[in-house]
């Protein structure tokens, strides 16, 4: 049985015992624990079932490589599927609940897969399910689905928020073990500032598990020595519960603090993301152990040797009372050691080298523990949990020598650095035959913006597992890194170690050796997504020979922890399969994260208000208590309409045509783009931006211009107001504002950069306030301050003045037909000239009118809108404004394009007025039809509408549209089939409905 | 993430402040050119596997472009020079020199 | 070959699996074909397998530099749909879809197709104009869509929010028979049935020059020999860049990087896929539960297959907004494909100036929907010299200023 002891637990503090719950069952530990050890102190070996095969799944290691004990975590708005118990530090009144079975963890139907595993090997899926074709999408998708996934999703919105922080460094070190420690102090020394994260709670690493002396101390008292020095360098930053989650281009990386996880509900944001610039990058990741590929390394009570030396020292906790231990490696036997110290029956070590390890063996000997070498695990029995264990041959087929009964197994295959950082930005791999492991090949690093590399290596993430070595090899990474930032690092002797020299290992990529079909479909690679050796055979056998192909064809090293435990055993099988040595079967891509990233930290703050920033006009909070429904604009949200209380969103629009048209009406416009040009050049620049001539216009006068892309569409529209000789102020759609400014920057400073221009975008300097309609100019003179009158103010001129004794700019432009006056005032006085003008406003009936509006009195009047009108495809010449295109100018932008073939092509749809038979307003949108098909059987078309909207004005449906030879087909009639199912049928008209001589805006 | 040196206002920044702006060094074809000079303008790109010369906008910063020598395959930045010119600087071909050993771009080299 | 089927595993269960042979062969490179493919992509292997199914073409090579389906088939977000605005766009990306349909018959290799549905959300009144416009032009075209307002996208999707305060749901373009596909099982299907016909799927064999005889194509250059051709295909995405100045033309094509991440699997909560292009992103949820998710391209070049983690920041933070509940699930894996990205963002099919070269390009970030009709319109033009499916999408459309501009209805990556 698993159960807590009397002895050990350095992590824990007994004198504060918590309780939790799993699966509903009241449950104690101890401050310090992880929920790992805390289930195991209870017992509570099987935690959760595989993926595929529902297989019992017990803890089988005690980080972040953990495969199998996931669960899910807390309850309602602080639900989170998926937890790794292993890294879940436990709270009081934590709750978990086991995942992926059903109805109960202890009896779930789904392992009917398990005993059908014969029938499901890797890709089994891709050769059945094929027939009948519906019954994919109806019967067995669902099914897959429904067994498949891992934990349940949240049900409801996350109670806690993020937040992203920026760090910067000259050298970041990822890992706070011993080598982590020892190269941020060396650095740290040489002047470097230094940023040190370690995902766990606790500085050192492995290492005060293992043991051994450093300059005369327990490991565990240098390491606080070390931490303690580092902490008073004004140059260090420490940082525990923070991981280092990628490694990017240019040294960015990215850290994943976990700040109230282990005391959720308290203040504060739950996950930090940092978001870091280092110039060199440490990593000390440290290595991960392996297991060994026997048949049943999957029973719950199998645990790898490493994780089980941890629960006894760190915890306290011994998974089992009667242990066989199995090894290629001498660090197993610390683990043996560890446990017959702690009173556990170590029954047997079985040692697969022919004559096992060196001075731990010996000392294991030492301590009555019996050690077979040449020997191996033919196969592990147990249902729920291990149970029996039978001995065989390693160099054999698996003929059983003997078993014993046991209750746990503690395996090690050997150990593989962590080289995960280094390798997600470019690092590359080597393979170390004689350590059977990939290192870092310091030759090929990862580059910088400067082409150097900037990534180092310290102690086991080096591949150099041994603790003088290790600190050996940070040293020199501190130094080297802290030389790449300018810094002289001092030399310092080296910390003294003592330790025991080890044996070599002995790969071992099967168990035995030549294990039956029958063992190698037993003998589990992925824990979680049930890959077995037979699998990876398998693929090799049809073909999937890349690394890639095994890895998709049999999901290996696809489940949560990426690969962690079973990628190196995995391509070492596959390598064996296809008699390739391993280095030229290579490794799957290591991709960010190192571990899972909360989807809620990536996103940090930017959720509900400030998901993006709103821009506002200096009249916008007007507008809200005014009734206004808003419509995104881009960052602007701009009034759709002011509805009143007894009016539909409609009606309101409707009411605000009618009362511009025969009264007033008042439109915030101060989204509309402001743009400056100034200069001796600003004339001959604009007619290069424009498609007509603004270096003609008078000074005082508008004059409406059309831009082109390059490429010849039409990008944007507006008004340009000529203020002297050398300054236009250039108006844009709301759209358009920044863009159309960086345009005209971009053919300044790259094309035309002798010309003599300057622009300024000064949309947010200006508030702009229209007044519209019949009784404008009576408002404005109301107000007082300036001569408004026809003479004085007459169409397409603008003046400076006051109103109100308010300083602004009248322009006598209109975009709804109407009399209208847009008034230019500084952003600071917008909404005082705003009150004044709704006071003066009062008398003539004057009301606000938002977008929809203005739309439906831009449509009434055949005015193009940009994004209605063109869409990216169309040119001026589309849209009838051919008049707004000169000539005379040898050049302007758009001008060579609009010359090429089909941009002259007289079947392009042009601009018309579409007048439905009926009165009603055709669907946005629809097409008009031609006969026949096209070569691929497409109902052949002749139009589309661009524009269409009730128009209160004239009581019927108005519209635009492109058509076919359209202002040469006055009259006729066109069908527009409607998604509504009606088909409509509407005349060619002209597409000014209104006013058509402009007689009311010339007034 | 990228970090890129702006030379006008000296800072080396987050690519988060710039603006990319496509492949450098083209020369613009109005009124008179063939069809085919201006497709070529247009779109015709050399996308190269390697040095690679391209505009940037200091966009949120101090709005100037410039242009940035680079390679695509490693994303090492040789060198960043004002966007008012029409070749390359020899300083910068040198930089490229010095790092890639006989590259050639178009009809530099 | 073994037929697959339940019955055939059943059968191999008897012997552990140890009597399966090899899905294709690997076969030495021959002196000559008559057709030679660069590209074993979903892309090339479908052009490949279309030529001797339609046109009885088998003596032909695909050419791969690394491993079959190793580029964009197996790195995207295995979105299938048809939705597209223009004529020629969605006629070729609804004949992809309904091959897809009945892909994993043809094949006899499940690629699991799973017809769930495809929304794209309109959050402005923009976007509700866009998108009816193209539910009318699809209704026309003879793709199945429809134009639904947002109780019944809730509906659809239980877990969106509509009423997000800064863009609420306003409506969406429906497709019921868009979907997903398993992007690796496409290229694998393919794969196997190419070297089923006798055609030769050639793995590690890098091509390294192409071969004329004036302004003709006579053969490649390989890392493993040279091999005469009558006729060649270069269906390389990201890298047509390089295969094009091998043979002496530039293309209107540069390539970037486009991200993709998926969640740790859970349990089934999204039966459909989303688009949200105003906040840009989009999602589904895998077969194996985890949430698949993309968002916009760096728009610089790039070759790298790494791309800038801000774009993932606001990708998730538009996914969050939408789909409050994911908050708390964790992103187990983010990688990056090359794309390559066109003048007007639409692929090429197209003759080349160098006779017998033909080029399939510029799928951008929407390659992996359009395999089969891909395969089935380069396949036509290869063996025909034309194909209606094709026609629009030659590279002439950039000198006569004929554009296939489709971000006129959704402007984001997919």
């Amino acid at each position: 049985m698993s159960t807590r002891i009397a002895k050990q637990g350095r992590l824990i503090d007994r004198s504060r015992p918590v309780t939790f719950t799993f699966n509903g069952k009241p449950m104690k530990g101890f401050a310090g624990d992880t929920l790992a050890s805390a289930l195991l102190a209870n017992d509570q070996v099987l935690v959760g079932r595989s993926f595929k095969y529902h297989r019992p799944r017990g803890i089988v290691a005690s980080g972040a490589e953990e495969p199998n004990a996931l669960v899910g975590l807390g309850v309602g708005a602080r639900f989170e599927p998926n937890q790794r118990v292993t890294t879940t530090a436990l709270f009081d009144g934590l709750c978990a609940v086991s995942q992926n079975h059903w109805p109960s963890l202890e009896f779930d139907i789904g392992a009917v897969n398990s005993a059908l595993s014969r029938f499901l090997p890797a890709g089994f899926y891709y050769k059945t399910f094929i027939h009948p074709r519906a019954f994919w999408k109806y019967i067995y998708e669902p099914v897959i689905r429904q067994s498949a996934g891992l934990g349940k999703p949240p049900k409801e919105e996350d109670a806690d928020r993020y937040e992203h922080f920026y760090a910067f460094a000259d050298v970041l070190v990822i890992g706070g073990g011993v080598a982590g420690l020892m190269a941020a102090k060396t650095a740290a020394e040489a002047g470097a500032r230094v940023l040190v994260l370690e995902q766990s709670r606790h500085w050192g690493g492995r290492t005060p598990v293992d043991g051994g002396e450093i300059d005369g101390m327990a490991a565990e008292d240098w390491i606080a020595a070390v931490v303690s020095s580092l902490k008073s360098m004004p140059n260090v930053t420490l940082r525990r519960r923070c991981m280092g989650a990628g490694v990017y281009d240019h040294g960015y990386a990215l850290g994943y603090e976990r700040l109230t996880d282990h005391r959720p509900g308290t203040e504060g944001p739950r996950h930090r993301l940092w978001r870091i610039r280092a110039r060199q990058i440490i990593t000390a990741t440290g290595a991960l152990e392996r297991p060994l590929s026997f048949a049943g390394n999957d029973v719950p009570g199998v645990m790898l040797a490493s994780a089980m030396r941890d629960y006894v020292v760190n915890y306290g906790v011994a998974p089992g009372q009667r242990v066989v231990v199995v090894t290629n490696n001498d660090d197993a036997y610390r683990t043996a050691i560890t446990l017959k110290q702690a009173g556990v029956d170590v029954l047997r070590i079985l040692d697969a080298r022919p004559t096992g390890g060196g001075g731990l063996m010996e000392e294991a000997r030492g301590l009555g523990l019996r050690v077979d070498c040449g020997r191996g695990v033919a196969k592990v029995s147990g249902g729920k949990r291990v149970a029996k264990l039978a001995i065989c041959a390693q160099e054999g087929s698996g003929a059983a020598l003997e078993e014993i009964a046991c209750d746990a197994v503690a395996m090690s295959g050997g150990w593989s650095p962590v080289v995960h950082l280094w390798s997600h930005c470019g690092g590359k791999l080597d393979w170390d035959e004689a350590a059977a492991m990939f290192l870092p090949d310091v030759a090929r690093p990862p580059v910088g913006a400067d082409g150097a590399g900037f990534v180092q290596t310290a102690g086991a993430a080096s591949g150099v597992l041994s603790l003088s070595e290790g600190l050996a090899d940070a040293t020199q990474a501190g130094r080297a890194a802290a030389k790449a930032c300018g810094f002289k690092a001092k030399k310092g002797k080296l910390p003294e170690v003592t330790e025991l020299g080890e044996m070599p290992i002995a790969p071992v990529w099967l168990m035995p050796a030549s294990a039956s079909d029958e063992l190698r479909a037993k003998a589990w690679l992925d824990f979680q997504n049930d890959v077995k050796v037979s699998d990876v055979q398998l693929a090799a056998r049809e073909g999937y020979e890349s690394v890639e192909h095994t890895k998709r064809y049999t999901t290996l090293g696809m489940a949560t922890d990426q690969g962690k435990l079973s990628n190196i055993n995995g391509l070492a099988v596959l390598s064996e399969a296809l008699g390739r040595a391993i280095p030229q079967v290579g490794t799957t891509t290591f991709r960010p994260p190192y571990t899972p990233i909360s989807f809620g930290a990536m996103a940090g703050d930017a959720r509900g208000a400030l998901f993006q920033p709103v821009r506002h006009t200096p009249i916008q909070d007007w507008h809200g208590p005014h009734g206004a429904e808003f419509e995104p604009v881009g960052q602007w949200r701009r009034p759709y309409a002011y509805r009143r209380a007894d009016e539909s969103l409609d009606g309101a629009v409707m009411r605000e045509v009618k009362n511009t048209r025969q009264a007033v009406g008042i439109l915030d416009a101060s989204t509309l783009g402001k743009i400056l040009v100034k200069g001796p050049d600003a004339g001959r620049f604009l007619d290069m931006i424009y498609t007509n001539v603004m270096s003609s216009l008078a000074p005082g006068k508008c004059r409406y211009g059309l831009m082109c892309s390059e490429n010849g569409f039409l990008i944007d529209d507006g008004v340009v107001a000529r203020i002297d000789d050398q300054t236009f102020l250039c108006h844009t759609t709301t759209g358009g504002a920044d863009h159309i400014h960086a345009h005209m920057e971009e053919w300044l400073q790259t094309e035309w950069w002798d010309w003599q221009v300057y622009t300024a975008n000064v949309t947010e300097q200006f508030a702009q306030i229209a007044v519209v309609g019949p009784k404008a100019r009576a408002v404005l003179e109301r107000l007082g301050g300036m001569d408004v009158s026809k003479t004085a103010l007459p169409f397409m001129t603008w003046a400076d003045g006051s109103l109100a004794g308010i300083p602004v700019r009248v322009y006598r432009i209109s975009f709804s037909g109407e009399l209208s006056f847009e008034i230019g005032v500084k952003a600071g006085q917008g909404k005082a000239l705003w009150d004044r003008l709704i006071a003066a406003g009062d008398e003539f009936a004057m009301m606000p009118y938002g977008t929809e509006a203005l739309h439906i009195m831009r449509a009434e009047k055949g005015f193009i809108m940009i994004g209605d009108e063109t869409d990216g495809t169309v040119i001026p010449q589309d849209l009838g404004l051919n008049w707004a295109i000169s000539k005379k100018k040898e050049d302007f932008i758009g001008k060579r394009a609009q010359a090429r073939s089909h941009m002259t092509d007289p079947t392009r749809w042009k601009l018309v007025g579409l007048e439905t038979l009926d009165g009603s307003v055709l669907p946005d949108g629809a097409y008009a039809v031609a006969e026949g098909v096209n070569a691929n059987g497409q109902r052949n078309t002749q139009g589309r509408v661009s524009s269409t909207y009730y128009s209160p004005t004239l009581g019927r449906g108005i519209a635009m549209g492109l058509v076919l030879h359209g202002p040469e087909r006055m009259g006729e009639v066109l069908e527009f089939p409607g998604i509504d199912g009606k088909t409509y049928q509407a005349r060619i008209v002209d597409p000014v409905v209104f006013d058509k001589e402009g007689e009311k805006q010339n007034v | 993430m990228l970090i890129l040196h702006c030379p006008y206002c000296g800072v080396s920044a987050e690519e988060t402040e710039f603006a990319p702006g496509g492949e450098a060094h083209i020369k613009r074809f109005g009124p008179g050119a063939s069809d085919e000079e201006f497709r070529d303008y247009l779109f015709a790109r050399e996308n190269p596997k390697g040095v690679h010369f391209e505009r940037w906008r200091h966009a949120y910063g101090c709005g100037k472009w410039f242009h940035a020598a680079r390679c695509t395959v490693t994303l090492e930045v040789f060198g960043t020079y004002p966007a008012q010119t029409t070749e390359p600087p020899q300083a910068i071909r040198d930089a490229i020199s010095a790092k890639r050993p006989g590259w050639s771009w178009r009809e530099f080299e | 070959m073994t037929r697959y089927s339940a019955f055939a595993v059943a059968r191999e269960a008897l012997s552990y699996h140890t009597g399966w042979g090899r899905a294709w062969r690997a076969p030495e490179p021959k002196k000559r074909y008559d057709v030679i493919i660069v590209g074993a992509g979903g892309h090339g292997l479908a052009t490949a397998y279309y030529l001797g199914r339609n046109f009885g073409i088998t003596n032909v090579a695909i050419l791969e530099k690394g491993w079959l389906g190793g580029g964009n088939t197996g790195r995207n977000t295995t979105i299938i749909r048809s939705n597209y605005l223009q004529d020629s766009s969605s006629a070729i990306f609804e004949k992809a879809r309904s091959l897809y349909e009945g892909l994993s018959q043809d094949l006899n290799y499940n690629v699991m197709f799973s017809p769930r549905g495809c929304l794209m959300l309109a959050q402005t009144q923009h976007e509700v104009r866009g998108y009816q416009r193209t539910a009318h032009a699809n209704a026309l075209q003879g793709v199945e869509t429809e134009w639904i307002g947002p109780e019944r996208v809730k509906e659809l999707v239980p877990i969106i929010n509509i009423d997000g305060p800064r863009y609420p749901v306003l409506g969406a373009l429906w497709q019921a028979r868009a979907g997903t596909a398993r992007h690796d099982a496409v290229a694998w299907g393919y794969a196997r049935a190419c070297s089923d016909m006798g055609m030769d799927i050639i793995q590690n064999c890098e091509v390294t020059g192409i071969r004329r005889d004036g302004g003709k194509v006579v053969g490649v250059s390989t890392t493993r020999g040279e091999i005469d051709c009558d006729k060649l295909g270069l269906v390389v995405a990201g890298h047509s860049g390089v295969l094009a100045r091998m043979a002496g033309f530039r293309l209107p094509i540069e390539s970037v990087a486009l991200q993709a991440l998926v969640s740790e699997p859970v349990k089934p909560c999204i039966d459909v896929v989303v688009m949200a292009n105003t906040v840009h992103g989009y999602m589904s949820q895998s077969d194996k539960g985890e949430l698949v998710i993309g968002g916009g391209t760096d728009a610089f070049n790039n070759y790298s297959q790494r791309g800038s983690f801000h774009h993932i920041e606001h990708t998730m933070a538009a996914l969050i907004e939408t789909f409050p509940i994911i908050s708390r699930l964790k992103m187990l894996r983010q990688w990056g494909g090359i794309v390559d990205m066109t003048g007007d963002r639409s692929p090429i099919l197209s003759k080349t100036p160098v006779e017998n070269i033909f080029i399939n390009c510029g799928w951008g970030t929407g390659g992996f929907k359009a395999i089969p009709g891909s395969g089935w319109a380069f396949a036509e033009l290869m063996a025909k010299g034309q194909s209606p499916l094709a026609e629009e999408f030659s590279l002439d459309r950039f000198t006569e200023g004929r554009f296939i501009d489709e971000s006129v209805a959704a402007g984001v990556a997919h």
